[in-house]
């Protein structure tokens, strides 16, 4: 994917110099292997280092609001994830469809990063794609990866890889994915006793440090003041007990519900490699389920949790 | 200078000998990745010297937790010392850090610039400093992200250190650095010296190839030459802190960063006094109770954390930067903000350039 680079930089420049868009909102090169850095280009030449990789897993929907202030169009690269996670901003009124040049960027997949490291065994030194093939080096050895096998898993599941919302495109389309069970690992959890559940849920929490990156990373948490950050009251406790950073997790997901793209860039930024999709992925299934929803297709359609319909789902009413 | 050769195949036993009078304290793989924590009668420390085995949080924890309890007050009316708040019953009998890099000890070095002077002492610190013993690890092999030399400390830094251990390969030297590091070793039962001259030439050599191998720097000379309003006012604010998602990643894995929260909780009729790891790149940390916000943009958060590391405590201090180039922060930020990089800009920024 990284023949996109030079599209990215020729387009970027040509929309800044026609003056579709102000600034555009894309990646850059990282600075250690297998990173890469929002970024954001303000005139013609900043655009020449913008980059485009299956590295750039973040979602760049979440810098909507920063560029807010500026008077013209904002430009931005939106992979699938994030063409739905900007499509979530325009229905929720973040932001209006037409103070936007989207950029779409059909997408084979983010890679994972974590899976990539503990695979090598060793620090790498150096990480190039090649298409279908990742090349990772450390001082002592190198390694050909298969990038399928290294997909980031909302990626391995992922049906919208192209974006549903664009002005103009990089590329062509890529074929859609066909997967047989989308909800395949929900079910497993599912199906556990509620003891099981209960301890799957505690040991899957039990490293966060509650820095808050999968929250701060997430398109959808752009609340002024996040409900563990009230101070007066003070909703929830700030230290490291299990009850408090539950509550943060789970609160969080619900507050998600019918909004979540499944973009993973909340497993993409958590330092403990905490699989926190976990707790969002039953609330995309039950939407799928319930209400035939997924969230971001259509900045027509209200989402599921702000509409009332005759025939909604009401069986869970006792 | 005592130098004391410890067999590999011995140093387990060695620490069973220790457990008797230490809590042992050191980096363990927990599924995927490193931790530090208290080791269980049967853990031991996993002293691996290579790069992908460096614990995700700096060793910080073991002296100044993310999460402690200072004091706690009864509220039970009927209690005869009811609502006064007195100090909890923390263990602090010895203690041992094994197997940590010698920049997150000389780390230490800098968190007792905060808790530990003439004027102030925080006792939970001081209490836990006075009950650990540190026994460091060479790093023969350093990671691509090191650059603890050009921030003045080292893979083989002792400033932190009771004991430093260098792995040869066939066994550990010991270098005893204090009392309390001899105290350990005896308690260990190791007490076959070296020769002096031979180790200390084996040592030597080898830290001359870590310090080589150490391809990652900063410079930083100029920083404090230039004015902290000429950095402040800096116009490169703006890009460095574009990415930033402000969550406190940075501030949480730095070995350095001391900052520090006050809560109150009560449960039943107990009222307890915690102290958590606070981060500048929070909202909250600055917020006044009127609502007010000296910090409220993410840009006048982001600077701070540089500011301070790199301009405010170098010029209190004048100790070098706030920093022991662990690149911890480097490897986790989620969007990759590399400290090495806005170092450089702070340090080449030519106000009328």
């Amino acid at each position: 994917m990284h023949t996109y680079t030079e599209k990215i930089q020729a387009l970027a420049k040509d929309i800044i110099k026609q003056g579709k868009a102000e600034v555009v909102i894309g990646f850059k090169m990282g600075t250690i292997p297998m990173a890469s850095n929002p970024f954001f280009a303000k005139n013609e030449e900043d655009t020449d280092k913008l980059i485009w990789s299956s590295t750039c897993g973040l979602n760049l929907a979440n810098y909507l609001s920063n560029v807010k202030e500026i008077d013209g169009k904002i430009g931005i690269f939106a992979k699938g994830c994030d063409s739905r996670n900007i499509v979530t901003h325009i229905v929720e009124n973040k932001i209006q469809r037409d103070k936007l040049h989207i950029i779409g960027v059909p997408c084979t997949g983010m890679v994972d990063k974590k899976k990539i490291s503990l695979s090598f065994g060793e620090e790498i030194t150096e990480f190039i794609e090649d298409n279908d093939t990742l090349i990772v080096k450390s001082a002592t050895k190198e390694e050909k990866l298969n990038k399928a096998e290294f997909l980031r898993s909302n990626c391995e599941t992922c049906t919208h890889r192209n974006p549903v919302i664009y002005d103009e495109l990089i590329s062509d389309l890529v074929e859609e994915q066909v997967i047989e069970d989308q909800f395949a690992d929900v079910k497993k959890i599912e199906a556990m006793s509620s003891d099981e559940k209960w301890q799957f849920f505690d040991d899957l929490t039990a490293n966060c440090i509650r820095c808050y990156a999968c929250r701060n990373a997430c398109p959808l948490c752009y609340c002024p003041t996040c409900f563990v950050d009230e101070s007066g009251p003070q909703w929830v406790g700030k230290g490291q007990n299990d009850d408090d950073t539950k509550t943060f997790h789970y609160l969080r997901a619900y507050h998600c519900a019918g909004r979540c793209t499944d973009c993973g860039a909340c497993e993409e930024a958590c330092p403990m490699d905490i699989k926190v999709r976990n707790f969002t992925r039953k609330l995309n299934k039950d939407s799928f389920e319930f209400f035939n929803w997924e969230a971001g297709l259509d900045i027509n359609q209200r989402p599921p949790l702000d509409t009332y319909q005759p025939d909604d789902p009401d069986d869970f009413i006792m | 200078m005592k130098i004391i050769k410890i067999d590999k195949k011995e140093w387990e036993q060695g620490l069973d000998k220790a457990r008797e009078g230490y809590h042992l304290f050191g980096p363990v793989k927990d599924e995927n990745y490193h931790i530090i924590k208290e080791l269980g009668s049967t853990d031991y420390p996993d002293m691996d010297l290579s790069a992908s085995s460096d614990t995700i949080l700096s060793p910080k924890s073991v002296i100044f937790p993310q999460t402690e309890k200072m004091l706690t007050a009864s509220l039970d009316e009927s209690q005869e010392n009811h609502h006064i708040m007195e100090r909890v019953d923390t263990d602090y009998s010895p203690r041992a850090l094994l197997g940590i890099k010698p920049y997150d000890a000389r780390a230490f070095k800098f968190l007792e610039l905060n808790f530990d002077t003439e004027e102030y002492k925080d006792p939970y610190f001081c209490d836990a400093m006075a009950a650990t013993t540190f026994v460091g690890l060479a790093v023969n092999t350093p990671s691509k992200f090191d650059f603890s030399t050009s921030v003045g400390t080292g893979p083989f830094d002792e400033t932190g250190l009771d004991i430093l251990l260098v792995d040869t390969d066939k066994e550990y030297l010991a270098k005893v650095i204090t009392d309390k590091g001899d105290d350990f070793l005896s308690k260990c039962g190791f007490d076959n010296k070296a020769d002096e001259q031979g180790a200390l030439k084996t040592i030597e050599a080898l830290k001359e190839n870590a310090e080589k191998a150490i391809g990652s720097e900063v410079s930083h000379g100029k920083l404090k030459d230039k004015t902290i309003l000429e950095l402040y006012n800096a116009s490169f604010w703006e890009d460095i802190s574009f990415s930033c998602i402000n969550c406190g990643t940075c501030t949480y894995v730095c070995p350095t960063c001391w900052c520090f929260d006050i809560q109150d909780e009560a449960k039943d009729n107990v009222c307890t006094r915690y102290k958590n790891w606070d981060t500048c790149m929070s909202r909250l940390f600055t917020e006044h109770a009127t609502g007010h916000n000296p910090r409220e943009s993410k840009l006048s958060r982001v600077r701070q954390r540089f500011m301070h590391k790199l301009k405010y405590f170098p010029d209190k201090y004048d100790q070098g930067l706030m920093c022991v180039g662990c690149g911890r922060c480097v490897k986790h930020c989620p969007v990759n903000i590399d400290i090495r990089e806005v170092c450089e800009q702070m340090n080449s920024y030519e106000e009328n350039a």
